[in-house]
């Protein structure tokens, strides 16, 4: 039992040592905030603007199953282009 | 006709754009984290605390070029799902597999370690952080290995099977795809030019630094660790492109015909070191190939074989389907025009697969499965007109392949001065301006050399999306050319604003810290 509680406190230790890695290493940055926000904004237009607005993924969103998809895809490659 | 040309050219731009733009990060990390793992390690050995100032500068700039370049490739496989469906569902899971490891194995390794690199010098033990620069740079390595297989096996297509039911490849060994070949030599060989961009650049700042007078001692360290990695890396890439070379010359010999402006083969073909291409040359003329030639006698012979006798099909030998087989042995296989035909039969049976399919005619079925498989390997060819279609832009990839080899060249050259100089005459390098400015030059150089090796590989395989299967106009989506250049104009903006950002970033944090003294660091 106390062997379970100990393991169960080496855990919760290690929980709390990556979680103080990260919450540290963020408040102490100094160049790494200006590249943080960068990221940031980056991603929101990759994923966000560009992802949902410009790159709908074709066969996805215009055909509901893999087989509509290989149809279609089959109608395609069928003829000469 | 014309709208789809628009539409595959704006689409090809648009992904070269990303491409060569995701590629200006990424060998830098490749490079600068086996440097930086290096300065590392010696700390460790010697916690010396220059060895540690030395390692936090150029970790903050690894830091600056990954957190910019970081995500850039992901707009590739958006791309792939919108301007390139046919293609996407065809290759099936033989693309997918590898970029999927490669998504899993880059998070887990890279996000983990990074972090325990830039915020734990405080937290871990030094054993643990410097296993953790060197597992980054590991990831990243591991990541680029992935990417590379999927690459390669749209340049030589293998270990998969056509189902025409779904529509799709399916693979059938995946060790195949993994260690073919192509992916083996594409591997090293960009991996290690990485080594060499990221020494380049080290040596390039650190003669910034020379030339300013400030922090020299920390710039002639730097200058010593970068020149071996950079030596190193450059001998490494030599070597493998000379594998790389007699690999194209079995699985995409029109790509080496292409390299070399080379229209009709000869035993003991030379090989062109400087020469201007007649711009009116094409394969159904007899105009010479070259406005100017000086060439190597046999060179290119034993560049694809190894025998500076060998034949070496041109343009229009693999056009009439002479051919060099594995073994080295010149054949005569089917010509393209031949290919044509047979690729036309393929797409004829998949026309009376799909006619019995909807038939539920199980039986006709499997006698189009079999006409298909009989005739898959031409079934790109059948979307061409004519044998010329499948050439590529010879003239851009005879220059691209010139300027990489010929920087290649000057950078065996460039780090044995560099050596040299630092080791032996260590006040002309931190003294001669001029010998600094080139050093500084270089930076961009290396750079024209990486994204050079990128355009001779890729324009070189052109017209296809996955070599002798799917020209690029059957891979491309149903899709209106507009919006494709609408994308594209908006990635040229995002881009170059990253760009400025970080070459601004890096500017300003490499001018901050060459004003105070590196050497006196702590953790």
């Amino acid at each position: 039992m106390e062997k379970a509680i100990e393991n169960k406190d080496k855990r919760m230790n290690l929980f709390r040592r990556i979680v103080d890695l990260y919450v540290d290493g963020f408040r102490n940055m100094t160049i790494g905030k200006t590249l943080w926000i960068l990221i940031l904004i980056k991603l929101f237009i990759i994923f966000v603007v560009l992802k949902v607005l410009f790159f709908p993924n074709f066969l996805k969103s215009n055909f509901n199953n893999d087989a509509d998809r290989a149809q279609h895809v089959r109608n395609e490659l069928m003829h000469d282009k | 006709m014309n709208d789809l040309m628009s539409l595959v050219d704006w689409s090809r731009a648009q992904f070269a754009l990303t491409a060569i733009y995701h590629w200006l990060f990424v060998p830098l990390t490749l490079g600068l984290a086996v440097i930086v793992g290096i300065m590392e390690t010696i700390y460790y050995k010697t916690r010396d605390a220059k060895w540690l100032g030395t390692t936090k500068f150029w970790m903050t700039l690894f830091g600056i070029n990954f957190a910019i370049g970081v995500a850039t490739g992901i707009i590739l496989e958006f791309e792939f799902g919108t301007n390139w469906s046919n293609y996407s569902w065809f290759v099936g899971d033989i693309f997918g597999a590898p970029l999927a490891v490669e998504g899993i194995i880059a998070f887990f390794m890279e996000s983990t370690f990074i972090a325990v690199m830039f915020f734990g010098w405080k937290k871990v033990g030094p054993g643990f952080h410097l296993a953790s620069t060197w597992l980054t740079g590991l990831g990243a390595t591991i990541s680029a290995f992935w990417i590379l297989v999927a690459n390669s096996w749209m340049q030589y297509p293998v270990g998969m099977k056509f189902d025409p039911e779904q529509m799709r490849n399916v693979m059938e060994s995946f060790s195949a795809v993994a260690l073919s070949p192509v992916a083996l030599n594409k591997f090293f060989h960009t991996v290690l030019s990485g080594w060499t961009l990221g020494a380049v650049f080290v040596i390039g700042v650190s003669a910034w630094f020379l030339l300013k007078k400030r922090n020299n001692e920390m710039a002639i360290r730097s200058i010593k660790i970068a020149s071996w990695v950079g030596l190193a890396g450059i001998v490494l890439t030599i070597f493998t492109g000379d594998g790389s070379a007699k690999v194209v010359s079995r699985v995409q010999p029109m790509k080496l015909a292409a390299m070399e402006g080379l229209y009709h083969g000869q035993c003991g073909q030379s090989i062109t070191a400087f020469g201007i291409l007649n711009p009116n040359k094409c394969c159904t003329n007899n105009e010479n190939e070259y406005l100017l030639n000086i060439s190597m006698p046999k060179g290119l012979s034993f560049l694809a074989t190894g025998d500076p006798n060998a034949f070496v099909p041109g343009i229009n030998d693999l056009i009439d389907g002479i051919e060099i087989t594995q073994n080295g042995d010149t054949v005569h296989n089917v010509s393209y025009a031949d290919r044509i035909a047979l690729g036309k039969q393929a797409h004829e049976a998949l026309k009376a697969f799909d006619t019995a399919k909807k038939k539920g005619d199980k039986a006709a079925m499997d006698i189009a499965r079999a006409a298909i498989e009989k005739n898959f390997q031409y079934f790109g060819y059948g979307y061409l007109d004519s044998p010329s279609e499948a050439v590529p832009n010879v003239p851009m990839t005879f220059y691209a392949f010139r300027v990489m080899v010929t920087l290649g060249g000057y950078f065996l050259l460039f780090f044995v001065v560099v050596l040299f100089l630092v080791y032996k005459k260590k006040s002309i390098l931190a003294d001669n301006k001029w010998l600094q400015w080139i050093a500084i030059l270089s930076i961009p150089a290396v750079w024209i050399c990486s994204e050079a090796g990128w355009i001779t590989a890729e324009l070189g395989r052109q017209p296809w999306a996955i070599e002798g299967l799917m020209p690029n106009k059957a891979a491309i989506s149903d899709i209106p050319s507009s919006s494709v250049v609408l994308t594209f104009f908006i990635f040229a903006v995002i881009f170059t604003a990253l760009l400025i950002a970080e070459l601004s970033i890096m500017f300003k944090q490499i001018s901050k810290r060459s004003k105070e003294n590196i050497d006196n660091a702590k953790i």
